[in-house]
């Protein structure tokens, strides 16, 4: 925090923005960060015992087969037969929560989001889950032709522009080396390095709310700060999002949770 | 689907065609299918706030031609646009500086997170350069800094920068930049004072 407030004070613009990498630097230390206790956390949840079937998500398949979770979210989202749908990591651990443990989600999604004093399962087993996916590269190979589809709707919505200040996606992420105020923007518009920095980094520690967040809450963020109303939780267009941001991240490493300002 | 065959694409020759096609309208069915989800993702949000996921004719097409439109449509945007500028009655066209840099520095307003009565901001220095003494500024949009002296203070560069302020497109068909006045998102008075930051003599923008 104290590091944050100097940032402000009577640096050059180009100052300030070796500053924040210094910063982003300093900070990203694993044994530092407090999202591992959110894989400890849930470590523990994927293997309890709940919902009507009274049995733990260690039967749930993330895509390369029951309880698999090795580089697992590193090829999500993905098409699951199954559910004959495309699914993110969070959209597919509420189907698993629903029909493998029978379990009633609305508690879950009540606590989707962390607040003080107040945990959230899918943080935690996000955080858990991606961590396990941690060294590989993410692996989207659109071989589905729903994935295509899937693709192909996340790039429309990257561009659909709306509300009441005419924003898309497009609008922050589209330029190479933008910033916004002094925060570098991704240019998450093409494949490469902007693209898989960010994807890659995802679930993280935000320093800023003193919380674990995932991409489900960074999208429902950008929504915010694009005067849209809060998109639904684990809804298939946020999936496509996913799918087609994910895609331009193809190939690139996964060093997850990280932390960020 | 035409970046999907992009990405597929090995030869330079056809990848740029392919790039070249995924500006072009998207097909009618493929717009059917993303209104479906669009609905579908906001399927619980307030009626009131629903209304925001109409898009007008503008955003629909700067949306399909990823904000490139062709000439022709660019040019049928810009009328559009042009038609829907409201200038001051009084002929006033600048408020008060000291206003104007609140807005300006402003990111408030209209969010699911704000009071519905939340004061809003233009937050212009998000995306430009202003005054040179603010160091926290974006690079979106172009350097604003000392706006009013670059373009003499004249009358004429006043109501061309009032109408930018209203409406962007009106000049740049799909601009980035958000059309503060046909939304309805800064009222007359703000965008009057904003106006006022960057062409008051006094104001830090033109020091």
């Amino acid at each position: 925090m104290l590091v944050l407030s100097c940032l402000g004070a009577g640096l050059s613009s180009a100052d300030s923005g070796d500053e924040i990498q210094r910063y982003r630097e300093m900070i990203n230390d694993p044994m530092a960060n407090p999202a591992f206790l959110n894989v400890d956390r849930g470590e523990a949840l994927w293997a309890l015992a709940r919902g009507t079937k009274n049995v733990s998500l260690e039967t749930c398949d993330l895509g390369k087969g029951p309880g698999v979770l090795e580089g697992a979210y590193a090829e999500l989202p993905r098409y699951f037969a199954d559910a004959d749908q495309v699914m993110d990591l969070e959209q597919r651990l509420l189907w698993c929560m629903k029909n493998v443990q029978g379990l009633d989600t609305a508690d879950v999604l009540s606590r989707k989001f962390s607040a003080p004093a107040v945990t959230s399962d899918m943080e935690d087993l996000v955080a858990y889950i991606a961590n396990k996916s941690s060294g590989k590269t993410f692996h989207i190979p659109l071989d589905h032709p729903q994935e295509k589809q899937a693709y192909a709707l996340g790039e429309e919505l990257f561009y659909r522009r709306g509300s009441l200040l005419d924003f898309s996606c497009a609008t922050c992420h589209s330029a190479d080396g933008a910033k916004i105020r002094t925060t570098q923007l991704p240019n998450l518009s093409k494949p490469g390095k902007d693209a898989s920095d960010t994807m890659g980094s995802w679930p993280t520690y935000r320093v800023s709310q003193s919380q674990t967040r995932t991409m489900q809450n960074r999208l429902w963020d950008c929504y915010r700060q694009m005067r849209m109303p809060p998109p639904e939780y684990g809804s298939a267009g946020l999936t496509a999002l996913m799918m087609y941001l994910t895609k331009q991240a193809d190939g690139g490493p996964i060093n997850v949770p990280s932390i960020k300002r | 689907m035409a970046a999907v065959l992009a990405l597929g694409a090995v030869f330079a020759g056809v990848a740029s065609i392919a790039a070249q096609d995924s500006k072009s309208v998207a097909p009618a069915e493929s717009n059917e299918r993303l209104n479906a989800t669009v609905q579908e993702m906001w399927a619980h949000a307030d009626p009131e706030w629903k209304k925001r996921l109409q898009q007008d004719e503008t955003q629909l097409l700067c949306s399909r031609f990823r904000n490139e439109p062709p000439e022709d449509v660019a040019a049928s945007i810009r009328a559009r646009e042009l038609a829907t500028i409201v200038y001051p009655k009084d002929g006033n066209y600048l408020g008060d500086w000291k206003e104007g840099e609140k807005i300006a520095q402003s990111g408030r307003g209209g969010q699911f997170s704000d009071a519905p009565d939340a004061a809003r901001g233009g937050n212009c220095y998000a995306c430009h350069e202003m005054a040179k003494t603010e160091m926290s500024f974006g690079s979106l949009g172009p350097s604003l800094a000392e706006y009013g002296k670059n373009h003499n203070f004249t009358a004429e560069a006043t109501k061309e920068t009032f109408a930018k302020l209203y409406n962007s497109q009106a000049s740049f068909a799909c601009s980035n930049m958000p059309r503060f006045g046909v939304h309805g998102f800064l009222s007359e008075q703000q965008i009057k004072d904003v106006l006022a930051y960057l062409f008051d003599p006094k104001s830090p923008v033109n020091k």
